[in-house]
């Protein structure tokens, strides 16, 4: 750069370093700035920060089970749950009694959902021992470890025990590992039987597919955001609300249309029918399965990769384009040296956006997406709204959460975040 | 016409009309012919077709009508890439990805050319336009009259026999105007290419310009050597646009001896050069120069044209005197004096008398 690179700081008038006194100067001029927008910074901070740090917490908290039986998790301290034998009488007396209080206290129920996500049954176990302990005297009855073998056999097996313990921890890693397809074991993390194996199938087809509905986005788009910055005034108008009808059609009606269009006895096939392309008995399969959402969620995204593109493109001057022709190159190469470059801030916006928007698409892969079609925050809605396993669910969309991050951070490091504009 | 003409043209308008939307002419019937090595200034008011003529010549429009040849050979059905004319853009559109010397290599990468040759290119075009230190940094970290440079530099690397140039001093102040004004003429004339240029600043026209074309209304109005456009304008439009003028309507007496009697609209009847006026009766504007205007009684030539005048204001301005007149019934009426020792100082409400030379006094078109 230029020759007078000063080692000494900048002085202003009154002898103090430039940079300071700068500062001070832009300082009110920031507090203000700061002021107008802070309603909405708190509204953000309320309804957008504060749940997804819910939601991270959600995802490690793990206190049902040392809460409601803690003399259990106490006695079982002394076991060691690696030998393979069952513990003693006081760790059965500690949980009788710590059942006895629970099912008083009508919270048995909880606890024993939340061991179910580890070891199926265990809910079923825990409802018929509180219902037998209830009318047990914690004095004389003793000893229990028959007495709860008697009730249920599940008591008899050392897993049992082995999960009880994995899972009495305040804070756990487990829903995690469940959400990468592993559990906690006695012997550490394992990787679950192979037929419970979805999860990270999920994760890699919905990186994949956003990725396919993301290209192909960018493919439709770029012709159409460079009309619209090309074409005469009156013609764009057209276009441009042709691009923006889409916003204006419930995004249900779309995807519904999208399943007339794409079943085997829908438009699409029966006009390939009718031309003799395709046999009547060979239909194209086009819905509930990968083609279906990539096609679908394509046409709905494509409004935002569209008008990132034409806003930047709008303003790349023609000159640009006729300068390059009159210094000798062609129409190829005047487009791919100097439009396109210029136009690259405009995909990379577009590309994130539809890409972000993609990856954590619902509605869509869960009309047409049928099983093959569906992205991992359907997996998500499953655990919220049926399994009610909400840790496993947080722990789901953290990985969602760090997943776009990371790619985030990539890009800005092989692009440059600075590259990417959504207009002027 | 134009084939035994083509011989010694190298740029060449036959009869070329352009219209972009179908209904108007925006170049009507544009003839121009021009030598090899000529600096050629296209001069006209906003709208007149100058940066259409251009853009017809580097490819960018095509004509409606009529040929344009490039060395006697038609280029109507030459894609712009392949014209070899550079071009300077009024907003430079120095390609802002790219730095100063990517810039500069671009056309010559285009052309193939290799590496070594490019770089000694490159150099020797940023030196030639003194901006050797900067092939580093990008369009955007230079001044508006470094870009400018830089645009000449781009357009002039590839080493073209025909650049054009569409306003490209517009964005920069006066001062810098004319630096760059002299250093593109130097430019063109040491390297011997042939210039079209276009601008709307007359002073930048008759300074630059071996010869001027003056546009108007999608024709050429006048074409001719700077000195000959200011001082034998040929019709009222050229006179009134060039320079300041004084005017007057009136009718033509008679002609003879070369003169032509003009009755004024206020009565009075004076000598003028007939330009583009041929019988008595005709109307006509007649146009003279307020330099050529004298009013102390020492400096008005025996054959002058005298006049009655008043003195309405009087503006000192250092150099000259600028005085405003009220003549033959023409409210303003401008004279210019140089400063000198012995010129008369007016007060308004004088009563003088005025005189010139009759052949500075030219009877126009009305
Ligand atoms: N692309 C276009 N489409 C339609 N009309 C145009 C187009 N370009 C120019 N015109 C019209 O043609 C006429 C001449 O325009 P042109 O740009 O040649 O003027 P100019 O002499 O360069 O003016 P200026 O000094 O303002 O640059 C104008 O009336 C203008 O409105
Ligand atoms: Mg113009």
């Amino acid at each position: 750069m230029s020759a007078s690179t000063n080692t000494e700081p900048m002085l202003s008038a009154d002898g103090k370093p430039l940079k300071q006194s700068l500062a001070r100067a832009l300082r009110r001029q920031k507090i203000r700035a700061l002021l107008l927008i802070a309603p909405l910074l708190a509204f953000i901070f309320i309804a957008f920060i504060l749940p997804i740090i819910s939601m991270l917490f959600r995802s490690v908290e793990n206190d049902i089970v040392a809460t409601t039986l803690p003399q259990t998790v106490a006695a079982l301290q002394t076991w060691d749950s690696s030998t393979g034998e069952l513990p003693d009488e006081p760790v059965y007396a500690a949980f009788a009694s710590d059942i006895q209080k629970a099912a008083k206290a009508k919270i048995h129920t909880k606890v024993g959902l939340r061991l179910n996500y580890e070891q199926s049954g265990i809910a079923s176990l825990f409802k018929k021992t509180a219902r037998k302990a209830k009318k047990w005297d914690m004095e004389a009855d003793g000893p229990f470890k028959e007495k709860l073998i008697d009730i249920h056999k599940g008591w008899s097996n050392v897993e049992t025990w082995q999960t009880l313990k994995v899972h009495s921890s305040n804070y756990t890693s487990g829903y995690f590992l469940n959400a990468i397809d592993m559990h906690k074991t006695a012997s550490g993390p394992e990787f679950q039987p192979e037929n419970k194996q979805i999860l990270l199938t999920l994760f890699g087809r919905t990186l994949i597919m956003s990725l396919a509905i993301m290209g192909s986005c960018l493919l439709l788009g770029y012709p159409v955001a460079w009309l619209l910055a090309n074409l005469p005034m009156r013609h764009a108008n057209l276009l441009m609300i042709l691009v923006l009808l889409p916003f204006w059609t419930s995004l249900l009606v779309r995807t519904s249309a999208w399943k007339v269009m794409l079943q085997q006895q829908g438009v699409i096939n029966d006009v390939l029918v009718n031309l003799g392309l395709v046999a009547d008995s060979a239909r194209l399969v086009m819905i509930n399965n990968e083609t279906g959402t990539i096609v679908a969620m394509t046409h709905i995204l494509l409004p935002f990769m569209i008008l990132p593109m034409y806003s930047v493109m709008q303003t790349i001057p023609p000159s640009y384009l006729r300068a390059a022709k009159s210094l000798g190159a062609t129409n190829t190469t005047a487009f791919w040296r100097v439009y396109f470059p210029q136009s690259v801030p405009g995909i990379g916006a577009g590309s994130i956006l539809v890409f972000i928007l993609a990856i954590g698409y619902y509605i869509t892969p869960e009309i047409v997406g049928g099983t093959k079609g569906v992205f991992i925050s359907n997996r998500i809605a499953y655990h919220i709204l049926r399994s009610l396993n909400w840790g496993l669910a947080a722990a789901l969309g953290t990985i969602l959460l760090v997943a776009v991050l990371i790619l985030y951070w990539a890009y800005d490091k092989m692009v440059g975040i600075d590259n990417v504009k959504l207009g002027g | 016409m134009a084939k035994d003409t083509a011989g010694d043209a190298f740029v060449q308008f036959d009869r070329v009309q352009k219209s972009y939307d179908g209904e108007t002419l925006v170049v009507k019937d544009l003839n121009l012919e021009m030598p090899r090595g000529e600096f050629l200034t296209m001069l006209g008011p906003s709208g007149s077709g100058k940066t259409t003529c251009l853009m017809m010549l580097a490819g960018f429009e095509t004509a409606t009508h009529g040929d344009i040849l490039l060395d006697g050979v038609s280029i109507n059905n030459i894609p712009p890439h392949k014209r070899g004319i550079g071009m300077v853009f009024q907003n430079y559109a120095l390609f802002p990805h790219m730095t100063i010397a990517e810039n500069l290599s671009f056309p010559l990468e285009v052309r193939k050319m290799g590496k070594s040759d490019r770089e000694e290119k490159v150099k020797r075009a940023l030196d030639m336009v003194e901006m050797g230190a900067f092939g580093g940094r990008r369009p955007a970290q230079l001044s508006g009259g470094q870009q400018q440079r830089i645009a000449l530099a781009r357009a002039l690397v590839f080493e073209p026999e025909l650049v054009l140039m569409d306003e490209p001093l517009g964005a920069l102040d006066k001062q810098l105007r004319e630096k760059m004004q002299f250093e593109i003429t130097d430019l063109a004339h040491r390297l011997g290419i042939t210039v079209v240029y276009v601008t709307h600043d007359q002073t930048e026209a008759l300074t630059m310009s071996d010869r001027v074309a003056v546009f108007d209304d999608g024709r050429i109005q006048q074409l001719a050597k700077p000195d000959q456009l200011y001082e034998e304008p040929e019709n009222s439009f050229v006179a009134q646009f060039i320079g300041e003028n004084n005017t007057m309507e009136g009718i033509v007496k008679e002609i003879k001896d070369g003169l032509a009697m003009v009755e004024l609209d206020g009565g009075e009847v004076i000598a003028c050069k007939p330009v583009n006026v041929s019988k008595p009766g005709d109307r006509t504007r007649v146009s003279i120069r307020p330099e050529r205007v004298e009013y102390n009684k020492d400096r008005i030539h025996d054959n002058a044209q005298k006049l009655k005048a008043e003195v309405l204001e009087f503006i000192y301005m250092g150099d000259i005197f600028r005085t405003r007149l009220r003549v033959a019934g023409n409210d303003e009426f401008i004279v210019k004096t140089r400063n000198a020792p012995d010129q008369m100082r007016l007060k308004p409400g004088e009563q003088i008398e005025i005189g010139w030379l009759p052949e500075d006094c030219r009877a126009l078109d009305a």
